[in-house]
């Protein structure tokens, strides 16, 4: 953990309800599916948002759902806005993991950590295929981006079938020859996903936090070795470790 | 001039003090987590993680509901039990931090307390027990100790008869007479006494329709707190010739100030550090000059200075 002033660069709509925003500043993410914890004004708590990307150059991206009181006031910053930010949080997922076919399924806003791991995965020279699944075609978001990657076929599924396979992403994955699957996304689709296969994997998950640095033990879930801190020992989790 | 150190120094009741900021238990895990930080030995004291005889997963999720200037957690005393704590957690904290320690105790029965105490009592760098009757989060125990004189005070005896370290009441705000209650602990052989815990709130989650927090109720703390624990504080400070550390709502220099000019010979920084993990250092960092701002030569020098 480190804290960063960090300055935003530029701060846009990408999709009903979602937004980009990239800061300058940050150099010290190790892994995909780390978060940050940024702190706005007038709001006790800090808000914990997952790395979308990361550049050599100091370039974080970080992509976010404005649901409430917090990402409403991240999406009023404009360029040239300094925010204070406690980076590379939590454990991430492990990118080099053995595997031949590796599937990513990401939920809603939970497709943004993947796009990081996507492109370290493309970069190990490994054929992949990435399940989007959103409520309908207005949320779809970063569906260039993916597609840009090499050796990535990218799926898309809506719930009201408006784009792509029509359901969710436990319909979209049905028939795919994978070998281990990374995602991140609600609850409910995590553990859809995870009855849906016996492949090994690894899952990312959410919760409200406190710090998000490991010091409150507000965000603890139970674990086939016991309770353990999503900010710290998670959000990433390997399958076998989860408790449905 | 007087020199930095005797400028900060405090003392609880024997117990000396670098200076007078501690981070209160439940908000700085067991310590060494935040050595990775900053170095935790510029802080006067830590009061680490609330313990339990028996390993706790603690109450179900959400435990976290924000709130206008603080937070309500019901994290429900999440602990690896005394043994752990002993065995393993207590001596990673000994590799980072070498001043006294404040061993938080938890209990659902006094039986429990005593046991929890009498094994703390061995451990040579804990200087000070501060034994927890006022978890607002757990069943049957904490609280229901701390909102009655009489279970307070059978607390405080049944402990004080197995330890010889400094033994400080942790006291719950939830009452109608707090200095009815420190006073049965006073009585019955308290060293001291550390309030507030936190104060018993809720908050619904309108678009669901339901409780944020998973257990419902949970304890808010943070800086709206401050103005409770302060007046709670000065009322027990003023009432009793204990020793009493103040904790709640506490984020600056100035506010560390004002608890002590409230009584308070040393304090406790908890929900600050949650949204800020420096809370602490720039607290102790900025005490010089809000001393001289103040015309403070020694913090020891305003103590209860406020009558």
């Amino acid at each position: 953990m480190e804290r960063l002033k960090l300055i935003v660069k530029s701060n846009r709509l990408i999709a009903k309800n979602i937004w980009e925003m990239k800061l300058s500043g940050c150099t010290n993410v190790q892994k995909a599916g780390q978060f940050v914890n940024l702190e706005l004004d007038g709001l006790f708590l800090r808000r914990p948002i997952s790395v979308c990307d990361w550049e050599e150059d100091g370039t974080l991206t970080l992509s976010y759902r404005v649901v409430g009181k917090g990402t409403t006031q991240m999406s009023e910053l404009l360029p040239g806005s300094e925010i204070d930010v406690l980076t590379a949080l939590g454990n991430g997922f492990n990118s080099g993991k053995d595997c031949r076919k590796p599937l990513l399924v990401g939920g809603g806003i939970g497709v943004a950590p993947l796009y990081k791991l996507a492109k370290e995965i493309a970069a190990r020279g490994l054929r992949q295929t990435v399940i989007c699944g959103f409520k309908n075609a207005s949320e779809i978001f970063y569906r260039q981006e993916f597609e840009a990657i090499e050796g990535l076929s990218l799926i898309i599924a809506t719930e009201d079938g408006s784009e792509g396979v029509k359901g969710f992403v436990t319909d979209a994955m049905k028939g795919l020859d994978f070998d281990y699957f990374y995602s991140c996304g609600p609850m409910p689709m995590l553990k859809a996903l995870c009855k849906a296969s016996d492949t090994p994997g690894e899952a990312s998950l959410e919760e409200r936090m406190g710090c998000g640095f490991g010091i409150c033990m507000g965000c603890t879930c139970k674990t086939m070795t016991g309770g353990k801190r999503i900010c710290k020992e998670g959000p990433v989790f390997n399958r076998e470790e989860l408790v449905w | 001039m007087v020199d930095l150190k005797d400028r900060l120094s405090t003392s609880l009741c024997g117990v000396e003090l670098d200076n007078p900021v501690i981070p209160a238990s439940g908000t700085f895990g067991f310590g060494y987590e935040m050595a990775e930080v900053y170095d935790i030995n510029i802080l006067g004291s830590i009061s680490f993680k609330g313990t339990t005889l028996d390993p706790r997963f603690g109450n179900p999720t959400p435990r976290i509901a924000e709130c206008e200037a603080g937070l309500i957690n019901s994290v429900g005393l999440q602990n690896p039990g005394l043994e752990k704590v002993v065995s393993e957690e207590l001596p990673k904290l000994r590799r980072c931090f070498r001043k006294p320690l404040i061993a938080n105790i938890s209990g659902f029965s006094v039986d429990e307390y005593v046991q929890c105490c009498e094994r703390m009592d061995k451990e040579e760098q804990v200087e000070i027990l501060e034994v927890n009757i006022s978890c607002p989060n757990v069943h049957n125990g904490g609280m229901a100790f701390g909102t009655s004189a009489q279970a307070a005070a059978e607390v405080t005896a049944a402990v004080r008869a197995v330890t010889t370290k400094k033994l400080f009441i942790k006291l719950s705000p939830n009452v109608t007479d707090i200095v009815a209650i420190a006073k049965a602990c006073e009585e019955a052989g308290a060293d001291g006494i550390t309030l507030i815990n936190t104060l018993l709130g809720m908050r619904i989650d309108t678009m669901r329709r339901k409780p944020v927090i998973a257990n419902k109720m949970g304890g808010f703390s943070g800086r709206a707190v401050f103005p409770v624990a302060l007046r709670m504080v000065w009322q027990v400070a003023n009432a009793c010739d204990i020793a009493v550390i103040g904790c709640g709502g506490v984020a600056s220099a100035s506010d560390v100030i004002e608890m002590m000019m409230a009584g308070a010979s040393a304090v406790q920084v908890g929900a600050e550090n949650l949204r800020n993990p420096y809370a602490c250092k720039e607290i102790i960092e900025a005490l010089p000059a809000e001393m001289d701002r103040l015309g403070i030569e020694r913090l020891k020098d305003i103590i209860g200075i406020v009558k």
